[in-house]
C-alpha cells in the first residue's frame, strides 16, 4: 500500500498509523476476533432464542386467525342461504294457503248464490201457479155469471119484444143452446 | 488533504493493555449492529399485533426476506440455519449501513472480520455436511454424467473451487466496503480541498466532487444492503451443498 508516503504529509501523526494498511495489521486482528465472537453470540443467541420464535409466532398467530375467520365467514354465509331459503319455502307456502282459500271462498260463495238464486225460483214458480189457479177460477165464476146475465138479458129481451116473458128454463135452455155452437 | 485510509484505522477507546480485549472502535459498532438488530426483531415485535404497525411490519418484512432466500435456494429443510444465516444477514447489513454514516466505522471493511463470517459458513457446511451425510458429502465433488477420463480433473477443479470459496466469499465484501468508503472520501476531500485552496472559485468547482460524493452515498447504501444480500445468498447456496451433496 501507498501508506507510508502518505502518512508523512497527513496530519495525523504517523504513529497512530503504525505504518500500515489497517485491515493488514495484525495486532488488531486479536480485538476483533474477541469483539466479534462475543457479538455474533450474542446475536445469535438473541435471533435464535428470542427473535425468530416470537416473530414466526406472530406469523403463525395471524395465519390461524385468518383461516379462523375464513371458516366463520363460511359458516356465516352457509347459516344466510339457509335463512335465505327457509325463508323462499315460506313465502311459498303461504302463497300456496292463501290461493287455496280464495279457491274454497269462492267456490262456497258460488255454491250459496246458487242455492238462493233456486229457492227464489221455485217461490216464483209457486206463486205463478197459484196466481194461474186463482185466474182460472176467477174465469170459471165470470162464465157462469155471464150464463146467468145472458139468461136474465135473454128472459127481458124477449118479454119486451113479445110482451110476455118466456119461462125461465125455456130462456136458460136457449142461452145453453147458444153458448154451445 | 484528509487520508482516505484513515478512516479505517481501529482505535482503542478503552485501552487493557495488549490482551486482545481493549474495546475499540470497531468492537462499539459491531455492538451497534448487534443492537440495530435487537431493536428491529424484538423491540418492533414486543407488542405482538396482529395487525402489524410500520416498524413491526419492518421486522416481518426483514424475516419473510431471509426465510424466503433460505427456502428458495436450500428447500424447506435449509430452515434449520435460519438463526445462522438470519444473523449474518443482519449484522453484516447494518455494519454496512451504519458505516456510511460519516465519523462511523465500517466494521465490515476489515478483512478479518469478514474471512471470519466466511470461515464460519465454511466449517458449518463441511461440518453439517459430515455429520448428516458422513463420507457421502464428498459426493459434492464427483458431478453426475462426466466421462471418466476426464473425472480426475473435474474433482480436482471442483476441490479447488470449494476450498477457495472462503477467500471469495469474504474479499467480495471487503473489498467493496473498502473500495466504497475510499471512493466516498477522497470524493469529499477534493470538496474540502479545492474550497480550501481556491477560495470562491473553488467553492464553485467543489459542486461538481459534493454532487458526485451525494451520488455516491446513495450507490452505497445500494452496495451496503446488495453485498449483505450476496453474502447471505452465498451462504445459502454454501449450506444447500451440506444438505444435498449430490448435486
Amino acid at each position: 500500500m501507498a501508506q507510508p508516503t502518505q502518512a508523512t504529509t497527513e496530519h495525523v501523526p504517523a504513529s497512530e498509523h503504525g505504518g500500515g494498511f489497517p485491515p493488514f495489521k495484525a495486532e488488531t486482528y486479536a480485538s476483533q476476533l474477541f469483539w466479534l465472537a462475543l457479538c455474533f453470540v450474542v446475536l445469535y443467541a438473541m435471533v435464535s432464542k428470542i427473535a425468530l420464535p416470537r416473530m414466526a409466532g406472530i406469523l403463525a398467530d395471524r395465519r390461524s386467525r385468518i383461516d379462523g375467520d375464513l371458516a366463520e365467514a363460511v359458516r356465516l354465509k352457509g347459516d344466510a342461504d339457509a335463512a335465505v331459503a327457509s325463508y323462499e319455502k315460506a313465502l311459498a307456502d303461504a302463497r300456496n294457503r292463501a290461493h287455496t282459500i280464495a279457491t274454497e271462498t269462492r267456490e262456497r260463495l258460488a255454491a250459496e248464490s246458487e242455492a238462493h238464486r233456486k229457492s227464489v225460483e221455485a217461490e216464483l214458480a209457486d206463486k205463478l201457479a197459484a196466481a194461474e189457479k186463482s185466474i182460472a177460477a176467477s174465469k170459471t165464476a165470470a162464465m157462469a155469471n155471464v150464463r146467468g146475465i145472458a139468461v136474465d138479458a135473454t128472459g127481458a129481451i124477449v118479454g119486451r119484444l113479445l110482451g110476455k116473458a118466456p119461462s125461465e128454463a125455456a130462456a136458460a135452455a136457449a142461452v145453453d143452446h147458444v153458448l154451445k155452437r | 488533504m484528509a487520508d482516505p485510509i484513515h478512516q479505517f484505522e481501529i482505535v482503542d477507546l478503552v485501552p487493557l493493555g495488549g490482551t486482545g480485549l481493549q474495546l475499540t472502535n470497531s468492537a462499539v459498532f459491531m455492538m451497534a449492529a448487534v443492537a440495530v438488530t435487537g431493536f428491529l426483531m424484538i423491540g418492533t415485535t414486543a407488542g405482538r399485533q396482529l395487525v402489524p404497525g410500520r416498524l413491526q411490519s419492518m421486522a416481518e418484512v426483514t424475516y419473510e426476506f431471509v426465510a424466503d432466500m433460505i427456502r428458495s435456494t436450500a428447500g424447506e429443510e435449509g430452515m434449520r440455519f435460519f438463526p445462522l444465516v438470519f444473523s449474518l444477514f443482519t449484522f453484516i447489513l447494518f455494519a454496512n449501513i451504519i458505516g456510511i454514516v460519516p465519523y462511523t466505522f465500517t466494521v465490515t471493511s476489515h478483512i478479518v472480520v469478514t474471512a471470519t463470517l466466511a470461515l464460519l459458513v465454511f466449517f458449518t457446511v463441511i461440518g453439517y455436511g459430515l455429520y448428516s451425510h458422513g463420507l457421502g458429502f464428498f459426493r459434492l465433488f464427483v458431478p453426475h454424467g462426466i466421462p471418466g477420463y476426464i473425472l480426475p480433473f473435474v474433482v480436482l477443479i471442483e476441490i479447488v473451487s470449494f476450498l477457495s470459496r472462503p477467500i471469495s466469499h469474504s474479499v467480495r465484501l471487503f473489498a467493496n466496503m473498502l473500495a466504497g468508503h475510499i471512493t466516498l472520501k477522497v470524493f469529499a476531500g477534493f470538496v474540502a480541498g479545492l474550497g480550501g485552496a481556491l477560495g470562491v472559485v473553488g467553492w464553485i468547482g467543489g459542486i461538481l466532487p459534493l454532487t458526485m460524493v451525494t451520488a455516491l452515498t446513495a450507490l452505497e447504501l445500494l452496495v451496503a444492503f446488495l453485498q449483505a444480500y450476496v453474502f447471505t445468498l452465498l451462504t445459502c447456496i454454501y449450506l444447500s451443498d451440506a444438505l444435498h451433496p449430490g448435486h
